[in-house]
Parts: C-alpha cells; sequence; structure tokens
C-alpha cells in the first residue's frame, strides 16, 4: 500500500464524521428533535465513504433512505444534513424532504429514495442522460439487498444493461431487508451478483467492511465504467449494527444479540485505525485528534438545527410545481 | 391559414417541431421506434432523428418511465408514450411517489420536465383491461399537470406547451380520437395548459367534457338544438390545474351544469367539477348538477353491453332535455 497516510486519515475521518453523525441522531430522536422514520447507516460506513473517494464532482450519486452516510460522505454540510433531519427551513431541502429524502444538487446528489427499488431506474436515467450528451461520467447508485429482488431493480438492470449506461450499481448486503434475511428473501441468496450477471453485466463482490477494499474495487470499477461506457454491479458485503430502523433495537427478534457483536468485530472505522497502527501510517494522537474534531463539527451541526427556523407556512405551497 | 389534419397527425407535427427546436427532448416508449408507433403517432421518427432519440423500450413501463424521470432530472426533456395508459398502471409508482414529488421533496432543487402520454378511455371492444378512464388518478396528485385535448388543434397546441413545461404533464389521448380530422393553423401555435374553451356558444344548459367525450357533448347539443334547446359546450382540454373560471362564468349565465365523463362515476373527476362549482356558484344554480359518466362495471367486451357503460348521444341530450324541460 503505498497511500499517502494523510489520504488514509481522511477516509477514516469520513467514517468518523458519518458514525458520530448517525449516533447523534439516534439521540436527537430520543428526544423528539428528529420525528418520523430515521435509518441508520452504522456499521456500513466504509461502503459509502470507500466508494465516494473514488469520483469525480460531476458524477451522479443517488441512494435509498438509508443515506446519510452517503450524502456526508459525497461532501454535504453536516449542518444542512441535521438541520433537514429537524424539518427546519435551513435543511438540504428546506424541511419537506426529512431523513429518507435527503438531496443536494450542488454535490449531484440527486437524493434518497424510499420505496424500495424505485430509484434504481432513476439511476439508470441519470446515467442515459450522460450518454445522450456523450459525457464521460458515471453513477453511483446505492441500494440494499431488499431491493435486489424487486421487479424495477431488474427492469433497470436490463436497460442498462441493453443500452451499455454508464451506471454503477452498488447493493450493500446488510443481509437483512428490514427484519428478513437474504435467505428468507431470495433464491440463490449466496451470491447476489448472479442477478447481475444474468442481465449480461459484469459483477463483483467486496468486503464492506474493509474501506480500503471498498475504495480499491471502486477506483477499478469506477475508471472501467468510465472508459468502457457500460453498467456494472458491486455486492457490497456488510452489516448494520442497529436496528432497520429507530423502531426496532439493535439485534430486534429476527437476529441475535450474539450475531450482532460478531459483526461489530468487522468495524469498519476499528479495521482501519489497526491498520493504520499496525504499518505505522499513523498515532493514537492522529485518532484522538480526528475525534475531537468531528466531535465539534457535530455539536456545531446539532446547534446549528437547534437555531434554524422552521419553514414558514408560506413554504407549504411552494415548490409542488415550477412556476412559469 | 389551415390545414385539416388528423389528431395522430398533429400530435406527430406537435413532437416533430419539439423535437427540431430542442435537441433535448426524445421520444421513448413501446413500438415507437421502427414499427412507427403502436398507434402510428411517431410515424417517420426514427428515419428523421435516429434511434438514439426514439427509442424502442422492452415491455416495461416501471422501467423506462423511471428511466425518462432520471433523465429529466438531468436536464433532458422526455416524452414518454405509453402504449396506452392502461399500461401506465404498472408505472405508476415512478409517477406518483418519484415524478410528482421529487420537486417537493428536494425543497426546489430539482425538477422533472416530462410528458407522459399515450391513449386512455375506451375503443372498441378491447375489454376491462384496455379499456378504462384513469385521468381521476393522476388529478388527485399534487405535482402533476393532466391534459386532455379533444380536437387536432388542441392536441397539437397542448402538446407544444407541455413539452416546454417544466412540470410533469400526463397527456391523454384517445384511440377514437387519433382518425378524427380538424383545422389546425399553419405555423406555431402554443395553447397554454390550465385553459378551457366554450365549443359552442349557448345560453340554456351548460355542458363540460373533455377528451372523446367532447364530441358526444357537441352532437348531444346539436340534438338537443333541433328541439329548441340552446346548449353551451366547454372543453376543458386540461384537467388540472382546473379552469373553474371558465366553467363558473358559464354557469352564471345557463344556470344549469351537466358534466360528461367516460370514467366511473365514483370519485370519478365529474365530483370535483361538482365540488368546484357548487363551492364557488352555488347560487347560480337552478337546479343540481347532473353527471353522466360511464357504469361502474370493467368494461364488458360484448358490443351491446359495452354500448351501455359508455355515455353516448342519447343519453347525453336526454340529460340535456330534462334538465331544461323540468
Amino acid at each position: 500500500m503505498t497511500d499517502d497516510p494523510q489520504k488514509l486519515l481522511a477516509l477514516y475521518r469520513q467514517m468518523v464524521l458519518i458514525r458520530r453523525f448517525e449516533e447523534k441522531s439516534a439521540e436527537m430522536y430520543a428526544l423528539a428533535k428528529i420525528g418520523g422514520f430515521l435509518h441508520l447507516y452504522i456499521g456500513q460506513e466504509a461502503v459509502a465513504v470507500g466508494s465516494m473517494d473514488t469520483i469525480r464532482p460531476d458524477d451522479y450519486v443517488i441512494s435509498a433512505y438509508r443515506e446519510h452516510g452517503h450524502c456526508l460522505a459525497r461532501g454535504s454540510d453536516p449542518k444542512q444534513v441535521m438541520a433537514e433531519l429537524f424539518g427546519k427551513a435551513t435543511g438540504l431541502c428546506k424541511g419537506k424532504g426529512g431523513s429518507m429524502h435527503l438531496v443536494d444538487v450542488s454535490r449531484n446528489f440527486m437524493g434518497g429514495y424510499a420505496i424500495v427499488g424505485g430509484h434504481l431506474p432513476l439511476a439508470a436515467g441519470l446515467a442515459f442522460a450522460i450518454k445522450y450528451r456523450h459525457g464521460d461520467q458515471v453513477v453511483l447508485c446505492f441500494f440494499g439487498d431488499g431491493a435486489v429482488p424487486s421487479g424495477q431493480a431488474h427492469e433497470s438492470f436490463n436497460l442498462a444493461a441493453l443500452w451499455s449506461l454508464p451506471v454503477i450499481f452498488i447493493c450493500e448486503n446488510n443481509r437483512y431487508g428490514m427484519g428478513t434475511p437474504v435467505e428468507r428473501e431470495m433464491s440463490l441468496y449466496r451470491n447476489l451478483i448472479e442477478r447481475a450477471t444474468s442481465h449480461g453485466m459484469l459483477a463483483e463482490q467486496v468486503d464492506g467492511m474493509d474501506v480500503l477494499a471498498v475504495r480499491d474495487c471502486l477506483q477499478r470499477v469506477v475508471a472501467f465504467v468510465r472508459t468502457q461506457r457500460c453498467p456494472y454491479f458491486v455486492e457490497a458485503l456488510t452489516y448494520r449494527f442497529m436496528g432497520h430502523s429507530m423502531s426496532d433495537p439493535a439485534h430486534g427478534h429476527y437476529r441475535t444479540r450474539a450475531e450482532v457483536e460478531e459483526a461489530r468485530k468487522q468495524d469498519p472505522i476499528a479495521r482501519l485505525k489497526a491498520h493504520l497502527l499496525a504499518t505505522g501510517q499513523a498515532r493514537e494522537t492522529d485518532f484522538k485528534e480526528i475525534e475531537q474534531n468531528v466531535e465539534a463539527q457535530i455539536d456545531e451541526a446539532v446547534q446549528f438545527a437547534e437555531k434554524s427556523p422552521v419553514p414558514p407556512a408560506s413554504a407549504l405551497y411552494e415548490d409542488v410545481y415550477v412556476e412559469a | 391559414m389551415t390545414a385539416v389534419v388528423t389528431y395522430r397527425e398533429a400530435l406527430n407535427q406537435a413532437m416533430r417541431e419539439e423535437m427540431r427546436r430542442d435537441d433535448r427532448v426524445f421520444l421513448i416508449g413501446e413500438e415507437v421506434g421502427y414499427y412507427q408507433g403502436a398507434f402510428k403517432v411517431s410515424k417517420g421518427f426514427v428515419e428523421e432523428f435516429g434511434p438514439q432519440r426514439v427509442l424502442d423500450t422492452p415491455i416495461t413501463e416501471a422501467g423506462f418511465t423511471g428511466l425518462a424521470i432520471g433523465a429529466a432530472m438531468a436536464g433532458l426533456r422526455p416524452i414518454v408514450e405509453l402504449m396506452t395508459f392502461n399500461f401506465g398502471i404498472l408505472a405508476m409508482d415512478q409517477i406518483v411517489n418519484n415524478a410528482a414529488k421529487i420537486r417537493y421533496m428536494s425543497g426546489g432543487q430539482l425538477s422533472v420536465p416530462l410528458v407522459i402520454r399515450g391513449p386512455g378511455s375506451a375503443a372498441h371492444q378491447l375489454a376491462a383491461q384496455h379499456s378504462q378512464s384513469l385521468e381521476a388518478w393522476f388529478c388527485h396528485v399534487p405535482g402533476l399537470k393532466v391534459v386532455a385535448p379533444a380536437t387536432p388543434r388542441d392536441a397539437k397546441g397542448l402538446l407544444k406547451a407541455a413539452v416546454r413545461d417544466d412540470n410533469p404533464v400526463i397527456f391523454i389521448e384517445a384511440q377514437l380520437l387519433y382518425g378524427t380530422k380538424g383545422d389546425v393553423p399553419d405555423g406555431e401555435e402554443i395553447i397554454p395548459i390550465g385553459q378551457a374553451e366554450v365549443k359552442r356558444m349557448g345560453q340554456d344548459v351548460t355542458v363540460v367534457a373533455y377528451s372523446k367525450m367532447l364530441l358526444v357533448a357537441l352532437e348531444a347539443a346539436q340534438e338537443a338544438a333541433n328541439q329548441g334547446i340552446d346548449s353551451e359546450v366547454i372543453d376543458l382540454r386540461t384537467l388540472k390545474p382546473l379552469d373553474v373560471a371558465t366553467i363558473v362564468r358559464s354557469v352564471r349565465k345557463t344556470g344549469r351544469l351537466i358534466i360528461v365523463e367516460e370514467g366511473w362515476r365514483f370519485a370519478g373527476l365529474g365530483a370535483q367539477i361538482a365540488e368546484s362549482v357548487y363551492s364557488q356558484a352555488f347560487y347560480a344554480l337552478d337546479q343540481p348538477i347532473v353527471r353522466v359518466t360511464g357504469e361502474e362495471v370493467p368494461m364488458p367486451y360484448s358490443r351491446n353491453l359495452e354500448d351501455l357503460a359508455i355515455p353516448d348521444r342519447a343519453r347525453v341530450s336526454a340529460a340535456i332535455t330534462r334538465m331544461v324541460r323540468r
């Protein structure tokens, strides 16, 4: 590994930022500062951070409803993200979207979508637009294992492969579609990439708990898609440490505490830290500094969200239509 | 100068002119290219614009409608042809959850300039799954505009307006209208979305209709005229946003309103039109509003039963006569 240690620490920092952001979100949810559904990304940070490190600002990113991590990894301001979760006028979407519908067009982050499988056709469409204009951007489309058996996913895989669209489908296989384990939601559950290869798409698996593995994989895949102009499917094997949403506990009835504890041994943040320490690329003080720095950033985000005004009543009917 | 063209040809002209004007506009759907369109609306398109802009799709409405929405989010201006709106049911998630809401959910950051067009309503003996009027479904959803022109001139002018609109527009045609003819002005005419038109002036009763029920209403008005009844016929043209002002203006003159629609009565579009008129012009009405609607059954195949299920000239003219002679 000939990486610049500063770059590796930057990846570490991004993952810690997401982790602390999510922990703080859970806290704020308990205080009823955040309402509705809240799906935390804790445990899966390596996928968003490793992927996002490999793309350009003009590439597109689109995700599902567990998307705080993707949005933050794409570079959105945690203040605006937290304000959106608080339903404040200063949020990314002026408080209209909430946790499940973060959008940041300034970063080509095209949104979080909350109908399982429903955003995969949109990803194909973004890629279609790139192809239509003869551009060389790519689209990263994140979704969970739960979306894979859906009809809309397969319609999208087929169109992307049929029309050679530059979209990278990144399946974050966290082993549960809500509370149903993959082996009870899909035939051929051991290897989801067969779903993609059956459509004539190249596909591979990656250890989604290892940010460097994800980054190396995506670096190759992005370069390939950018030059070859075709879709690609990546199955990132990962795990969520928390419940599906805030309405179920970390282990729930559908998985054991022991299983969650076992998965926690693969914590992507701890793994990168151990690797950096073992290879002498960083010292304890580096991590302490990052932790402190991130804590301050999260505190600032919460304060910003707290102090921000709620949307005025006049906003209710704004942005339903584009006015001529 | 005007030329007599078919409804089908008017749609073809509108799309052709818009695609020549703006290379962000493309056509996507089943059989729109080499087959020339299931109803030949896109005749000659793939030859003129090439397969990059005239895209034949697999039979996957959710997939290609969603793809078009994604392309619109990235700044293109797709026209999606649904072979019929019956198949659009498969794309309802994309239309309702994505196309209609993306602008609002994103706090105005994104927009979806998109037209979804194709035939709705019944033709002849296509049976239950191919003969339905679903416009009320679309009208129910904030974020969508819904257009249903009846004449070639309106079809052309409104389709051009729809393509230029920055919102998702549901554009509902009718198989039985494709072959109908009418005057279409030479040169460019854009007919604004949201404006009804009085297609026949009258004093005694107002009849509101749209799409092919407009033709039924006009025939019925003619029949009633033979009995000395002077009907005013309003063509809604756009269903959402609804031009209530034009209806109310007419009702203030006639004091009577009949609403004709092919769709099912319960929670049908006419119920909303009636509510809008009652709330704005209740005291202008001499009698309760009458609705002539499709019967509340899945469309039967047998021709005699099918005829019973759809409003026709006789039923509308009987309603006019009953109302005026009361």
